[in-house]
């Protein structure tokens, strides 16, 4: 059920973003930027705060006409900031509500990655105790029926011994204090937002908390636009003698607030129970079954740190040696961390496919899928491998090529280390390669692509050798639903390399007499094959 | 060709924005048909104790611990309060509304609307606190005229006690 609802979901997600894909390309596409955009509002909702807290009055009587000062006789600076203020604010929602509906679509919330999806549950309330808050400040009528549906809300709740909902039905019954309280509380619960902000991200590597700044700058102008073409204004001064019966309602932060007519507040709370034990729950619902997580082995391992820079998820670390060994650090995997993603194997420099040991080992390794298999399985892979061009495809299983049987399949793209490709085109295993990846705004293990792509052009540990044609390598970035997509472009990559005149291949090694060969089992030597 | 790229994501991202402030505060919402008011019953008011205070005999005192010794057992708990309320001549609301607190030594607590349609009503509010069981400790009669989206507050002074209609 839920898997269907996922994949539904998923398909939604993947036609809205095709077009942004194509308008803004995968480094600017707004939908990958979710939780970078999310942070860019919220330092704006902030900002503007500070600002118009400068004008703002906490008085009673005052509070009204301090808001209506900043919008009527201050509007060209005060008054944008109000607009900002509001519209970030629902920028910001609606940022997480997609970010959060995306996450599920891709199955990015399981796992490891529950952490970060559990502590989004408090940023939810948190995110909806600053708005709320912030509403009731400007006292006019919107904040009255927020006043009196919040508290009444409230009441339902067996805490209070008098109901609250009574100090906003008579006049005379509220002071300056109240509003003093509730402006140090539209501080408190941002700063108590900010504190989860950063809980959120402790267990990813390179969290994207800023968006690109062309990225940055646009919407920074649009939203001062449409602060300009639609200020934020009040809705009249509030009368508690008369009921706010009409009010414009904010649809992002208070859709709930008239389903306490509908429902009954008992209704409105069972709700919000039930949405957030659902929300809580969801990384079990069901638990994500994933391999053994990757291990260090010591006798391969130099310390160069190379996995712990490449992990997503933080889930490698130095520390010191633990063996006889002449090398300062190791590195150590936290199992609780580990998706087994197999990008630290790709970055490891022990994992090379040349090398001629007893048996292929590197310094970090899959224990449920070794980097022995993954050459064994790319060598049985282009042994089925027939026609004119030979291509070799390395696929994802996030990939729209996960579906091919004749390809080699990884849990990333990045697992490979750049060796296997000079392998595989050196050693006449094939006549191209491809690297078929996840979409590039939506890579499954975050980094995969961003690594692969840096290796591939020497930018990176460990850099894909420059006698390597790379007219011979391609790499195509598709959704899991874009079957036909990854198998198209496939298909345009082997005839182009059907056209490529026939490869210069080097000589073969002479064997090593003193050592077995682990090649025993590979196709003839490059160069006997010419 | 890179400015009209630039340009036409700029103008996707300000319509997005657009949709946004648009539902900012838009549609309004209405509360209740037009034409209507609130009557709100709501105050909170401690009924008398359950039972009096009790004088002790010098034998029940002599059990009790040496640091925990007193003349009188006053029994915490506090009776309902029973609350009438009618419209012209329409019963709205007769409930007996229980004490607050775990030991239900709290004073009761009522916090009732009532949407009408606007206009002259006789309003009847009657309240028992005691532990008589016919007729009522508190009562108020008056005929109000409710205007359009008024609200109307009955609300009970414990310390004056009687019926407060705001």
């Amino acid at each position: 059920m839920i898997g269907r609802i996922r994949r539904a979901l998923r398909y939604g997600f993947e036609f809205i973003e095709q077009p942004f894909e194509r308008l803004f390309g995968p480094a600017l596409n707004p939908l990958a930027q979710l939780g970078a955009l999310g942070f860019f509002f919220f330092w704006i909702v902030v900002v503007s705060g500070i600002y118009l807290f400068i004008f703002f009055d906490t008085g009673i009587e005052r509070a009204y006409e301090s808001v209506e000062y900043i919008s009527r006789e201050q509007w060209f600076h005060a008054g944008v900031m109000r607009s900002l203020h509001r519209y970030a604010s629902d920028l910001m929602v609606v940022m997480v509500a997609t970010h959060l509906l995306r996450q599920f679509a891709y199955d990015q919330y399981r796992g490891v990655r529950w952490f970060s999806w559990f502590t989004g549950l408090p940023m939810i309330w948190l995110l909806y105790g600053s708005g709320i808050t912030g509403y009731w400040l400007v006292w006019d009528r919107l904040a009255q029926y927020v006043a009196l549906t919040t508290s009444e809300l409230l009441d339902r709740l067996p805490i209070f011994g008098e109901p609250i909902a009574r100090n906003f039905v008579f006049t005379g019954t509220l002071t300056s204090r109240f509003f003093t309280l509730m402006v140090f509380m539209h501080i408190a619960v941002p700063l108590i937002l900010l504190f989860i902000m950063w809980v959120h991200i402790l267990r990813i590597s390179r969290p994207k908390i800023n968006p690109p700044r062309t990225l940055a700058a646009m919407s920074l102008v649009a939203l001062i636009g449409v602060a300009l073409w639609k200020p934020a204004l009040s809705q009249g001064h509030v009368d508690l003698a008369m009921v706010p019966v009409e009010v414009g309602l904010d649809w992002f932060y208070l859709p709930l607030y008239p389903m306490t007519d509908i429902w009954g507040r008992g209704g409105v709370w069972e709700f919000l129970g039930a949405f957030s034990l659902i929300i809580g729950l969801m990384p079990w619902l069901p638990p994500l079954r994933r391999a053994r997580a990757a291990e260090v082995d010591l006798a391969h391992c130099n310390g160069c740190a190379r996995c712990a820079e490449d992990c997503p998820y933080e889930a490698i670390r130095m520390v010191g040696r633990t063996d006889s060994l002449p090398f300062p650090s190791q590195a150590q995997v936290n199992a609780a961390l580990c998706t087994s993603c197999g990008i630290c194997v790709g970055a490891c420099p022990s994992s090379t496919p040349f090398r001629r040991s007893e048996e292929l080992k590197t310094g970090i390794d899959l224990p449920d899928f070794t980097l022995k298999e993954l050459r064994e399985r790319t060598v049985a892979a282009a042994e089925a491998l027939q026609g004119p061009a030979r291509i070799l495809v390395f696929a994802c299983e996030h990939s729209g090529a996960w579906r091919l049987d004749e390809a080699v399949h990884l849990p990333c793209v990045a697992m490979a280390p750049p060796s296997l490709f000079d392998f595989v085109l050196s050693r006449d295993l094939a006549d191209g390669v491809v690297i078929a990846g996840c979409a590039e705004s939506a890579c499954f293990s975050r980094l995969g692509i961003a690594w692969t792509k840096q290796r591939i052009a020497g930018a990176r540990d460990p850099y894909l050798r420059a006698r390597v044609p790379r007219e011979r390598i391609a790499t195509i970035w598709t959704s899991a639903l874009a079957t036909r997509q990854a198998a198209a472009d496939i298909a345009a990559f082997t005839a182009k390399i059907a056209a490529l005149p026939r490869k210069k291949l080097r000589l073969p090694r002479a064997p090593n007499p003193s050592s077995r060969s682990n090649d025993e089992h590979l196709p003839a030597e490059a160069g006997s094959a010419t | 060709m890179m400015y009209l790229r630039l340009a036409g994501q700029f103008v996707v991202i300000a319509a997005l924005f657009t949709v946004v402030a648009a539902f900012a505060d838009w549609p309004a919402y209405r509360q209740f048909p037009r034409g209507s008011a609130i009557v709100l019953l709501t105050f909170v008011h401690g009924a008398d104790r359950k039972a009096e205070c009790r004088r002790l005999t010098s034998q029940e005192i002599d059990k009790l611990p040496p640091n925990m010794r007193r003349v009188q057992d006053c029994p915490r708990g506090r009776r309902p309060i029973y609350v009438e309320l009618d419209l012209s001549g329409r019963a709205v609301f007769r409930e007996s509304l229980p004490p607050t607190g775990i030991a239900g030594d709290g004073p009761s607590r009522v916090y009732q609307r009532f949407i009408v349609p606007a206009g002259k009503y006789d309003v009847a509010v009657r309240m028992r606190d005691t532990a008589r069981v016919a007729g009522f400790d508190h009562a108020r009669e008056e005929a109000v005229t409710l205007v359009p989206d008024q609200m109307f507050v009955i609300d009970f002074r414990s310390e004056r006690g009687e019926f407060v209609f705001h």
